[in-house]
């Protein structure tokens, strides 16, 4: 069974749902304070959600030391799976993992809606079952989610489709739609996206479960998006 | 010695700023007539206690570039607090 840490901080609050969505998908779920540094016998780490250590400076630019940090830093580097969801993403560009970063929303408000993604390359961790032109209904829920960086690193992500989804609409003026990216090796990833919120199309959209899946690497429950169709 | 210094954070040229961009679109609505390139940024103030103010200053730059400040979207700038 696929065992996935989920990183909890002060702060966090998609914890429980970033849990629940994987033990559906069947991955064996621990959490993990923020304080741990030993991360063995994980096959993948989630950060989820929410306002680590209260979005204060910026948001993830406190999480990033906390202690756990340099453990998943190495778990990383040794190829492990690592997804960061929202906050996480922001928690993963603060600490250097993904390159970029997020900031404030082009029109400074806080959105809260389901967001038509474009699968733009499925060499990730995150969108390997998917394929590529495939549209995802997914909720975001953030203020600070317009992915920014330099002309040198945009170039790079294209060439090296690390791009993973776009925003069919950009709602928040991310630089080229981006609404996830991977690094190089494709085992890092992170997207403003919440695909743990888009489990059940009896709770509007069931197509976070194709992310999901592919993560855990369950690739049959892929293309199940019900909980009744498992 | 206690060396007062601020240290100014405000987003790279070219990065786009909507706080900024906000300002400037209500400065009209309040009757102020040519304001543009408003740039919105963050200052932090603190003591630092250190031999001389260049090993201070050194010390500023050094936690404004490693905490204060996203080197990928904002500039630091350490000046003296007390002058």
């Amino acid at each position: 069974m696929t065992r996935i840490g989920v990183v909890v901080f002060p702060g966090s609050n998609c914890e429980h749902d970033a849990a629940s969505a994987m033990r559906e998908l069947g991955a064996d779920v621990d959490f993990v304070w923020h304080t741990e540094t030993d991360l063995a016998g994980f096959d993948g780490l989630v950060l989820p959600g929410g306002f680590a250590h209260g979005d204060y400076l910026r948001p993830g630019a406190l999480a990033r030391f906390s202690p756990v940090m340099s453990a998943v830093a190495d778990f990383a580097a040794a190829g492990g799976r690592v997804l960061g969801i929202c906050n996480g993403f922001q928690v993963l560009t603060e600490a250097g993992l993904l390159p970029g970063a997020l900031q404030k929303n082009r029109g400074l408000t806080f959105i809260s809606q389901p967001t038509t993604v474009i699968v733009a390359s499925t060499r990730s961790t995150l969108t390997r079952a998917a394929t590529v032109g495939q549209r995802l209904v997914i909720p975001i829920n953030h203020f600070s989610g317009a992915y920014t960086c330099d002309d040198e690193t945009f170039d790079r992500l294209e060439a090296g489709d690390q791009i993973v989804v776009r925003y069919e609409t950009n709602p928040n003026g991310s630089r080229g739609d981006v609404a996830g990216i991977a690094n190089e090796a494709g085992n890092v990833v992170g997207l403003m996206p919440h695909p743990e919120r888009a489990m059940s199309t009896l709770l509007g959209s069931g197509d976070g479960r194709i992310l999901l899946a592919g993560f855990l690497g369950a690739y049959a429950l892929a293309g199940a998006r019900d909980v009744g169709a498992l | 010695m206690i060396v007062p210094l601020v240290v100014d954070v405000t987003l790279r040229p070219g990065i786009a700023d909507p706080e900024g961009a906000t300002i400037e679109r209500a400065l009209p609505a309040l009757g102020f007539e040519g304001v543009t390139h408003v740039r919105a940024g963050r200052t932090f103030r603190f003591e630092v206690d250190a031999p001389d103010v260049a090993s201070a200053t050194a010390i500023a730059a050094a936690l404004a570039e490693r905490l204060l400040s996203n080197p990928v979207i904002e500039d630091a700038v350490v000046r003296r607090g007390d002058q």
